[in-house]
């Protein structure tokens, strides 16, 4: 692909997402797209620490409900403002974040260990959340409907454009970090971690930032996703569901691609919904889809539908040259 | 500018380096030489970072910088390359290579720049965005080197880079290390080639058995019988010596 | 004392608990010990088997104890299959993969369940359901006694498989050093399918040991997949004895803890120890080695 058709399809692509909400005729169709925009971006926030810096985690739930309840708490029970809820999030997200790296990388967890102690923790505040009074236990908060750009809480397709912005922002970040020391040093933690230390690099304080940013960004998706549904509960906000939606993203599209997750989040949604209308909407259904998906995925595509293109894109350099 | 003191590294019951003792003078190319499990290369990890030595002391610069983590080490300008190559698989020669030039520069195209000038200078330039996993060994020995002075080190530990390659190979590496040193980086080699010590080398220590068992110019050592005993097996001086007389 | 007649049955009855989880995470240490894989599905087996037992009782009106030897076999089947044609194929060499894969089996497997049979809790009742052994300190419901002897026959009969077989030479050859024992002409991964069709196999049978004192969900094996997680960090990672012993201890430790704390919080006690061990000990109190 040339760098102008290149160029050209993005833009293409930007007047199309653009347009999106003026040709949709139903609210179920802004609603899909909020959602698949959702978990692009979502997935680029996975990605940071998952594909570029090596370490899966199975518990980014934690960083989700944990801004989710933040924003929701502050509204409810202290009237802040749900767009001051954004930088609350992001704070809590990235607060928490922090202190999951700090303890699991000071003490060397990587690889597997690493994945079990993220669940683990996303686990605790899920049975915390259920335990204590202010986040409602087990009932949930729901936050006051109050419509308006003023209270963040814009109707579908306003929050289709928010979400968007959101995409737009981290596929940006996502290509600063692909050409930034911070991104090639993650990188080269990720391919070795021993080696990298020999050139100097600081892993364990990569790796914290890296968590920290993933945590932060994840926690701004809660936000939106408790103002977009007005409703957060234990299981919403920290169960698996959301930890495992969240790492199918940037798997199927393509680990440490600029625009694997994007790509995941369309082909899993796309696929998830065609399956829903297929098979109909009992309940576990579409997460029966997914686990399939993942094994599958994981079998045959390990490099994602991103890796497709690029191992395609390789077979024809011989031929150009 | 580099000296280790009485430095000794235990795993389990087992003593790896055992008192040894070395020193490096700035501006010098030093070979650490030895059969093979005397304990080298835990001396180069205890060195930089890599093990934590169980007693004595590191000094480079000037300062103590003993159980230091290896990038802070690294940072100070003692850099290590690895015997068991390390390449970051994923990434391509020049990538591989501004890692290590991102220590002393944060801008990326710098950086990146940078890893090609030195790739050059090793003569990798036509495998800069080559993926460093399908590089041969030899190239991947280069890479390891070619990372380590992309970080401007003020002393470089070299692993065995020779080791694998082939005669030409090893002619090709002698007067790239000699251009290092010469371009005002000391030098302290881990070597199984001895042709390449003895061309190379101005000082030779040799480790056996976890112990410093000799030093001197490579020709002194060579001449020892000890040193012999130790790559040939006990008695061996002895009749070499008594064959030729 | 007072206190002692309440502790006392309950360490009772935690140990016949604790039985079961050990059975449990020996599957898990089991395959941990020889394919160096964490094994994410080894709760939603387990769930499939106490599904599989309750239907055998309910359809087909077997006994949960006779089913057991059936249930075993099947669920070596399933095991064998799904480590020889799915989650080794998929692995690529990688444990992050191996990870995902038998994560992706767990949500898949556990949603099935949810999607066939719904949310509900169900029970099966037996002639002894209500029975109880009078140990003289604690009575103990029979399923229960059932359970815990039952259970650590098992697991001296996988003992002695590990121990003393043909097979388990080969089976501790490839977790010792699969370079070399390939070499000597074993197929590893024929003994890798065996060793997950054996973890698995004993999930047929704790599954049959379990449902007369317990119940079946879909999530129910959330509930087991990470107590057996904390009992194999806790023992080392493919410790035998460590999951015995971390499996009676684990056990104790919820009982007792969920008579002062409540049942809620005593299992976030579980994943507190868990946390904790994964941090500051991973390789668990007993090393980590095949027996």
């Amino acid at each position: 692909m040339s760098a102008w058709l290149q160029r050209a399809l993005l833009g293409a692509s930007l007047l199309a997402a653009l347009a999106f909400p003026l040709v949709a005729e139903s609210g179920f169709w802004i609603k899909f797209a909020f959602t698949t925009l959702l978990f692009a971006y979502l997935g680029q926030a996975w990605n940071i620490l998952g594909g570029y810096g090596g370490q899966f985690s199975f518990g980014h739930a934690l960083f989700f409900g944990t801004g989710a309840y933040a924003a929701a708490i502050a509204q409810t029970a202290f009237g802040l403002n749900p767009w001051l809820g954004l930088p609350l999030g992001a704070l809590a997200g990235g607060a928490v974040g922090w202190a999951a790296g700090y303890l699991s990388f000071r003490y060397g967890l990587r690889g597997s260990y690493f994945a079990l102690v993220t669940l683990a923790f996303a686990e605790v505040f899920r049975i915390l959340a259920n335990a204590v009074p202010f986040t409602g236990a087990g009932v949930g908060l729901f936050v006051p409907l109050q419509p308006g750009w003023a209270q963040l809480q814009p109707g579908p397709i306003g929050f289709y454009y928010i979400v968007l912005a959101l995409v737009f922002a981290s596929l940006w970040f996502a290509w600063r970090i692909e050409n930034s020391r911070f991104g090639a040093q993650l990188m080269a933690v990720r391919e070795n971690e021993a080696a990298a230390a020999a050139l100097g690099v600081d892993a364990y304080a990569l790796k914290v930032r890296a968590i920290a940013l993933s945590g932060a960004m994840t926690g701004v998706g809660g936000v939106l996703y408790v103002q977009f549904y007005l409703y957060i509960d234990p299981s919403l906000a920290y169960g698996p569901g959301i930890s495992v939606e969240i790492l199918l993203v940037p798997i199927i599209g393509g680990l440490g691609t600029i625009f694997g997750p994007l790509i995941g989040s369309i082909v899993l949604h796309a696929a998830s919904e065609l399956a829903r209308r297929i098979m109909g909407d009992a309940p576990g259904i579409h997460l029966v889809f997914y686990g399939v998906l993942l094994v599958v995925m994981v079998r045959f595509l390990p490099d994602g539908l991103a890796g497709l293109l690029r191992r395609k894109r390789k077979a024809e350099v011989p031929r150009n040259a | 500018m580099l000296e280790a003191r009485n430095v000794t590294k235990r795993f389990g019951g087992l003593v790896a380096v055992s008192n040894a003792s070395l020193e490096v003078a700035a501006g010098s190319i030093v070979a650490l030489i030895g059969p093979n499990g005397a304990g080298k290369t835990t001396l180069f990890a205890a060195m930089t970072g890599f093990h934590k030595p169980d007693s004595g002391s590191v000094t480079f610069d000037g300062a103590d910088i003993t159980g230091l983590q290896p990038h802070e080490i690294a940072r100070r300008g003692l850099v290590r390359t690895f015997q068991i190559v390390q390449p970051f698989g994923a990434l391509s020669v020049r990538e591989n290579i501004a890692v290590g030039a991102h220590l002393r520069e944060p801008n990326r195209a710098a950086a990146l720049a940078r890893a090609g000038e030195i790739a050059i200078r090793l003569g990798m330039g036509n495998m800069l965005d080559q993926p460093a996993a399908t590089l041969t060994v030899a190239g991947r020995k280069r890479l390891e080197v070619a990372r380590a002075l992309a970080t401007s080190p003020k002393l470089i530990l070299l692993d065995e880079v020779m080791a694998g390659l082939n005669p030409t190979e090893i002619d090709e590496i002698v007067p790239i290390i000699r251009a290092v040193r010469d371009a005002g980086t000391t030098v302290l080699l881990i070597e199984h080639v001895m042709r390449a010590v003895m061309r190379l080398s101005e000082r030779v220590y040799v480790l056996n058995q976890g112990r410093m068992i000799a030093e001197g110019t490579p020709q002194e050592v060579a001449a020892r019988p000890e040193v012999v005993e130790a790559y040939l097996g006990h008695g061996a001086a002895q009749r070499i010596a008594s064959v030729s007389a | 004392m007072l206190e002692f007649q309440i502790l006392l049955p309950s360490i009772v009855n935690g140990l016949t608990l604790g039985a079961v989880y050990a059975l449990v995470a020996l599957g898990l240490t089991l395959i941990y010990g020889v394919l160096h894989i964490i094994n994410f599905a080894h709760g939603s087996l387990l769930m499939a088997a106490l599904y599989a037992a309750f239907f055998a009782h309910a359809g087909l009106g077997l006994d949960p104890y006779l089913a057991m030897p059936l249930l075993a076999a099947a669920f070596f089947v399933v095991g064998y299959a799904l480590q020889r044609w799915v989650i080794g194929k998929a692995s690529h060499g990688k444990d992050q993969n191996v990870l995902l894969v038998t994560l992706g089996i767990s949500i898949a497997i556990e949603n099935l369940a949810l999607y066939l049979f719904r949310a509900d809790t169900r029970t099966i009742e037996t002639p002894i359901s209500y029975e109880m052994l009078d140990l003289g300190i604690a009575l103990v419901p029979y399923p229960r006694a059932i359970g815990f002897a039952a259970a650590l026959g098992i697991a001296a009969l996988l003992w002695w498989t590990i121990e003393r077989t043909d097979l388990g030479r080969a089976i501790r050859a490839v977790a010792k050093e699969r370079q070399g024992a390939k070499l000597v002409g074993i197929d590893v991964d024929h003994v890798f399918a065996l060793s997950f069709g054996i973890g698995t196999a004993v999930l047929g049978a704790a599954a049959c040991l379990l449902l007369p004192s317990f119940y079946v969900s879909p999530s129910v094996g959330n509930v087991f997949v990470l107590v057996a997680f904390t009992v194999v960090v806790l023992g080392g990672m493919g410790s035998f004895t460590g999951a015995l012993v971390g499996g009676l201890a684990i056990g104790v430790t919820e009982s007792v803890g969920g008579l002062f704390l409540g049942q809620q919080l005593g299992q976030l006690g579980i994943f507190v120890i868990f946390i904790a061990l994964l941090l500051f000990r991973p390789t668990g109190l007993f090393g980590s080695r095949l027996a």
